[in-house]
């Protein structure tokens, strides 16, 4: 039975998507457009919105201050490398959990999911002497490692669900057919999760990408990602909001862009089997 | 060569018993068909041997050499899965090479197999579409010709037919039937449509809350039903059953007759009955009779016989025709 609805309804609707959606997309509009002021018209009272001087001084500053494609390079190994890591450790785990679960499973599935629950901090300070110990701190592969293990229960939880849609009957036909465990893995159960196994990397990219707690707390130069690139701009030298906020819209760009493209592969994964 | 037997074979899931004990003997080239109604252990059974379950106790052996513990992919079997369960992401070539190439077979060998394989089940012309492209009919076949590429020791069928429409089925029942005659390969096909076990078998196995009721052909198990449950399965409509004064006038618990096995008479008879509803089919007319002093009654009488709702009969069982059982409902000989 179709619902009709009145165009009036309609026209509601569709002012308070867009409410909510600018509302969503104000900070960051906001901090692209600062981006672009000096430094006093960045905290002028009341702020223009639209009527300054625009600028590109702070790119140019930024630029010569700190080195942004470092960062950015961190910032890639660090975000494909732990996400990639944690879906050859997931597929696995998830496929064990979806198609030959035991009474046990899905409260391994909901420690896994607890372990999220946990304040980072919490366990900041052994954390950071089992990396100075082992010589991780400041370390591209000690961040890969621990985003991998961050992101993990995500990971494995996103894939377990796009598994438990997949009909058990072709993996027991390819068993039929003469596949190994690993073919079976290999030919027929990662071809048919690539869109789910599509939206969970893209997904977790993000996560990682943005990931901002431990990148800090576990980096000094080296190793140092976007997000330690646009802490750097709130120093000890006072605040620029100019300069923070065209740091910030660098490191944002590419991981929006990434999202825009992207975002069909997304929602179809973020709302898999909660439609059907 | 694929012989199957069983020995013992039992299976629990957790504390529910589905098949107690099973021994039973499939020989090389038989067609072998599972039925009895839903919830009776046939497809576990049929999934033991496959090696998609493991057995709770007991042995599989398969030509010759034990298989108990043989993972699925060693047992040298084919499976066609009720849902065809084809890989939707490769086209029907690729559906149909899968075995092969898992098999480790060269290149040329497999495009031989697989074109052959798609001459015999009129699939040449589909061979680079997706599954989801095809109809239900040319699905089923893309799932045989998976099957058969390999050349198994036996082909096993989990109800192959039963996504399809009624004609089709027909069709198809035929199909798979004239593969047998040609490839002589042991099959196992499980089914609740006692016509198909019927049609299809050298030999039907009657399943029934996890045991075996009665092997036999399928002519056998129509003509010496070992008992009741045997009798009332197969055959259609069912036959019909006595109890009571009749019954005793044979010495027996209860007695069965069917419904073809009846004679009708506008004038005289054994038992005389009114006509309740009259099932017109074209060649033939079930008539539902009631009896008095025993029921309805069942009578399958030819399509011209002039007979309505609420006409006077008189019903007489065909001598030599009634089937006699004591009372823990065995035949009696």
């Amino acid at each position: 039975m179709a619902r009709t609805v009145s165009s009036q309804r309609k026209i509601v609707n569709t002012v308070l998507a867009w409410t909510i959606g600018v509302l969503i997309f104000f900070p960051i509009l906001w901090t692209v457009l600062t981006s672009f002021k000096t430094e006093a018209e960045a905290i002028a009272s009341p702020p223009s919105l639209l009527f300054f001087d625009w600028t590109f001084e702070n790119y140019r500053e930024v630029q010569v201050r700190s080195d942004y494609f470092k960062h950015f390079m961190n910032s890639v190994v660090i975000s494909f490398g732990s996400t990639l890591l944690g879906l050859l450790i997931a597929i696995p785990a998830a496929w064990a959990m979806a198609f030959a679960p035991t009474p046990k499973t899905k409260d391994v599935l909901m420690w896994m999911l607890s372990t999220k629950m946990m304040p980072a901090v919490g366990v900041l300070v052994p954390m950071y002497l089992l990396f100075r110990n082992t010589g991780l701190l400041d370390t591209r592969i000690g961040l890969v490692m621990i985003l991998t293990l961050i992101n993990l229960p995500i990971i494995i939880w996103m894939l377990y669900t796009y598994f438990k849609e997949i009909p058990g009957e072709i993996l027991e036909a390819a068993r039929m057919d003469g596949a190994s465990l690993a073919k079976e893995i290999v030919y027929v159960l990662t071809p048919m999760a690539v869109p789910g196994i599509a939206s969970t990397l893209l997904l977790n990219i993000i996560l990682a990408w943005n990931e901002a707690f431990w990148t800090l707390n576990l980096t000094a130069s080296k190793a140092a990602p976007l997000t330690a690139f646009i802490a750097s701009y709130s120093s000890p030298e006072g605040l620029f909001y100019a300069k923070l906020s065209a740091a910030s819209t660098m490191a944002i760009a590419p991981i929006l862009i990434l999202g825009w493209f992207s975002q069909k592969q997304l929602v179809r994964g973020l709302t898999f089997g909660a439609v059907k | 060569m694929g012989s199957i037997t069983l020995k013992n074979v039992s299976k629990v899931f957790g504390a529910h018993t589905v098949i107690p004990s099973i021994d039973l003997a499939i020989d090389n080239g038989e067609f072998v068909v599972f039925v009895g109604p839903s919830g009776c252990g046939k497809s576990t059974l049929l999934r033991l041997i496959a090696g998609l379950e493991d057995v709770s106790g007991g042995q599989i052996v398969i030509d010759g050499k034990d298989a108990t513990d043989l993972p699925p992919a060693k047992r040298r079997l084919s499976m066609v899965f009720q849902s065809y369960a084809l890989y939707p992401h490769m086209s029907v070539r690729s559906n149909i090479a899968f075995p092969l190439k898992m098999a480790g077979e060269d290149k040329s060998a497999i495009d031989r197999k697989v074109e052959d394989a798609a001459r015999v089940l009129n699939l040449t012309d589909y061979l680079d579409r997706k599954p989801r492209q095809l109809s239900g009919g040319q699905r089923q076949r893309v799932a045989i010709g998976r099957a058969i590429v390999r050349q198994p020791a036996a082909f096993l069928f989990d109800e192959p037919l039963s996504n399809l429409d009624a004609a089709l089925r027909v069709n198809m029942r035929l199909e798979i039937s004239q593969l047998h005659q040609q490839l002589k390969t042991t099959m196992v096909y499980v089914t609740h449509d006692q016509v198909e076990a019927m049609t299809m078998a050298d030999k039907i196995v009657v399943l029934n809350k996890g045991n075996v009721e009665q092997v036999g052909s399928p002519l056998e198990l129509y003509r010496r039903p070992a008992n009741l449950f045997v009798a009332g399965f197969i055959g259609s409509p069912r036959m019909n059953f006595i109890t009571g004064e009749i019954a005793r006038g044979y010495s027996a618990h209860t007695v069965g007759v069917r419904p073809e096995h009846i004679d009708l008479s506008t004038s005289t008879g054994a038992w005389r009955g009114t006509v309740g509803v009259a099932e017109h089919l074209g060649s033939d007319t079930f008539l539902h009779v009631a009896v008095d002093g025993v029921g309805t009654l069942t009578a399958r009488v030819g399509g011209d016989f002039p007979v309505k709702h609420g006409d006077q009969v008189y019903l007489s069982p065909q001598e030599g025709r009634v089937q006699r059982f004591n009372e823990e409902g065995l035949a009696i000989r």
